[in-house]
């Protein structure tokens, strides 16, 4: 995954840094909160969501499990439609096609379609080694590239900024990326967005080459569909003479009428809106444009792998899940150390990029098992059993794992736990705040709760259960 | 062995053991039946574009007065499109002197072409009552892609007939092998706090005209 990460402290650090940040907080809790809302009162008013959401459920579950003779299929129709298809095992791999396929063209710039796939390998990075620019489209992404930031949402990338911080961004940077911003520019959304347009309109309309990703793959007709709402996209998708769409093998879904389904759920949990904007699709070569679709593994098949883990293939990246999770609401995005953030993140990223990094163990973690995410998740994917089954995966220290087989040893038997309890409280006023040595691993991450002057199981016994 | 060969051994060795599914699509695939047009007009208007309801003899009268309240003096017109509705966008309503004029695609328009034009007016091939949604396909009367995305004002005429309830009767009517183009009021964008602006870069103007009958 992008090497931007990469030596990230852990989640807990993170999370601690971000949550001193009033301003961050605030954004956060509005925008989430505002969103929520909205959410919900588009979905209440289709009276078959319940039903819609079995059926996605299942498409993609089906979709996974012949996702070979899919893919195949895929393949062939857009072949067969006049476009290329290029397959890559991992980023590394996926960016070097990307990059030869622009330096075939002549050209040193390239559009691009805000894409997690493409962010996910790091593609700007490695365009920009090779002498490419690549400029983000996307309103949001815009004010990512240009503030030098990271997204730390899936759909509102920019979302831990406010107007006025957006504002600064583009004064002080739109004008190394090109156009600068209007003299005078205020703070309002509407003259913000303004900006924006006039800065890419040039860029769109001398643009040769377009990078995007995709929401869905239809196998049956090698149709993409791409949902957006500001007009870039089309942009991208329309006007540059090559388009080269960078995406994840488990964005396929087996027919085209599998469509009908996800045009109803993912606008209504994404923006709230009972349709998006826009949502283009094309097959193969459209209207003689030339075009490349690279079909990207980078770790989905060892996700695919797991039984209960592969359920996170599902995802169609709606970021419902983000705006209902207390977590993700107070330590924001960026805490999780990846392009993936939030529930989601917390169980597709330690997945794909395998757990060998503390980051990456400590994400299963990143979550109070509420259970929210999965109540509003489109497709049904129980992420707080993948976190269950993450933790139980993850490498423990030598010190946790003494200290829970003594815990379990405690546990087992009711008269131990009750003398372990009577000791607790005689030396209640010694229990420290902090634990020593490698025991400091837990309460990093928490507060030692403390030990009451005497058990409920002693009270229940001298008080007959209150009636003394 | 190539990538391709790799990806797809990998996929098998990973789904050996996952169980057949069956989908089940209890869902509405029909929608509503009655009222389509005003339920139609409803959700295209809270997109906060602009909507007209009209009967046939009125589309000219309609398609004149909108493009002269915008002071369109040059609008872009794809191929096929409905003569009666030609004509009365070149015709500047109550004077005969003025025209518009009208710019088609053939030799195709260049980008700059379609932004110095400012307006494009056309039809549609399917449009949805419960979303709002009007679908292109590049079909008569709707032109290339980019025909109704770089100028800033799309005036757009759906049909009563064309109007489905649902979102699956959309999909079930629509080519796939045609590029469509899903279009749910102006351009917008939430990515400020969240607060939704219409208009960022495709038109920032959408007027929808719905013609009851011919
Ligand atoms: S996990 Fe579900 S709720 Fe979260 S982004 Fe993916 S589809 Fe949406």
């Amino acid at each position: 995954m992008s090497g931007a990460f990469l030596g990230m402290p852990a989640f807990p650090a993170n999370a601690a840094h971000a949550v001193q940040d009033s301003q961050l907080r605030y954004n956060l809790r509005k925008a989430t909160h505002t969103i929520r809302g909205k959410r919900a009162a588009v979905v209440g008013e289709l009276p078959d969501w319940a039903e819609l959401r079995a059926a996605a459920a299942a498409i993609k579950d089906e979709a996974l499990r012949d996702l070979d003779t899919h893919l195949l299929t895929l393949e062939a129709a857009v072949t067969d439609a006049g476009g290329h298809v290029h397959w890559a095992a991992d980023a590394e791999e996926a960016n070097r096609i990307v990059t030869d396929l622009v330096k075939a063209t002549g050209e040193t710039s390239v559009v691009k379609v805000k894409s997690m796939a493409t962010q996910e390998i790091g593609l700007n990075e490695a365009l920009a080694a090779q002498g490419i620019t690549a400029y983000e489209t996307d309103l949001a992404e815009l004010i990512v590239q240009l503030g030098d930031d990271w997204p730390s949402h899936i759909l509102v990338p920019a979302i831990h900024r406010n107007r006025s911080e957006i504002r600064e961004v583009f004064l002080s940077k739109m004008a190394e990326w090109g156009r600068p911003a209007p003299d005078g520019l205020t703070d309002e959304p509407r003259a913000l967005a303004e900006a924006a347009r006039l800065h890419l309109r040039e860029k769109f309309l001398s643009a040769k080459v377009a990078v995007s990703g995709a929401n869905f793959m239809v196998a049956e007709t090698g149709t993409l569909v791409v949902l957006e709402s500001e007009g870039n996209g089309r942009m991208c998708l329309t006007l540059p003479e090559t388009l080269i769409s960078v995406v994840g093998i488990e964005k396929v879904v087996p027919s085209w009428r599998d469509l009908e389904v996800f045009l109803q759920l993912l606008p209504r949990s994404s923006t709230g809106e009972r349709m998006n904007p826009y949502t283009s699709t094309w097959t193969g070569s459209a209207e003689g444009q030339e075009f490349h679709l690279v079909l990207l593994d980078n770790g989905r098949t060892k996700v695919l792998a797991d039984e209960v883990g592969r359920q996170a293939l599902r995802c169609i990246r709606c970021s419902a899940c983000l705006n209902v999770c207390p977590v993700y609401e107070r330590a924001g995005g960026h805490s999780y150390g990846s392009v993936y953030p939030g529930p989601i993140g917390a169980i597709l990223t330690p997945q794909l990029r395998g757990m060998g990094s503390e980051l990456d163990r400590s994400l299963p973690y990143a979550s109070s098992l509420c259970g929210a995410c999965y109540d509003v998740c489109p497709v049904a994917i129980d992420i707080p059993e993948v976190l269950v089954h993450l933790r139980a995966k993850a490498r423990h220290s030598p010190a946790e794992r003494a200290g829970m087989r003594a815990a379990g040893w405690v546990l087992d038997k009711s008269v131990r736990l009750a003398k372990a309890q009577r000791l607790g409280s005689r030396f209640r006023r010694l229990a420290p705040k902090r634990l020593p040595g490698p025991l400091a691993g837990w309460t990093d991450t928490r507060d030692i709760p403390e030990i009451p002057a005497e058990s409920f199981r002693d009270w229940w016994k001298k008080t007959d259960g209150g009636r003394r | 062995m190539s990538s391709r060969e790799q990806i797809l051994a990998r996929v098998r060795a990973a789904v050996r053991d996952a169980p057949a599914v069956d989908i089940p699509r209890a869902y509405r695939t029909g929608g509503p039946r009655e009222g389509l047009v005003e339920l139609f007009a409803e959700r295209v208007d809270d997109y906060r574009a602009i909507v007209h309801v009209v009967t046939g003899d009125q589309v000219a009268a309609t398609i004149g007065a909108a493009l002269a309240a915008r002071g369109v003096t040059r609008l872009v017109v794809p191929e096929g499109l409905d003569e009666e509705w030609a004509r009365a966008a070149a015709r500047a309503e109550g004077d005969e002197a003025a025209t518009r004029a009208l710019v088609g695609d053939d030799p195709p328009l260049g980008a700059g072409d379609l932004d110095a034009a400012g307006a494009v007016l056309t039809g549609c091939a399917v449009a949805v009552a419960e979303t709002g949604t009007i679908v292109l396909d590049t079909g008569p009367g709707q032109g290339r892609r980019v025909l109704t995305l770089v100028p800033d004002y799309h005036l757009c005429v759906v049909r009563a007939g064309q109007i489905v309830g649902s979102v699956p009767e959309a999909v079930a009517r629509l080519d796939p092998a045609r590029p469509l183009t899903w279009i749910s009021g102006p351009s917008a964008t939430s990515d400020i706090e969240l607060d939704r602006v219409e208009g960022v870069h495709g038109p920032r103007t959408l007027e929808v005209v719905i013609v009851t009958d011919r």
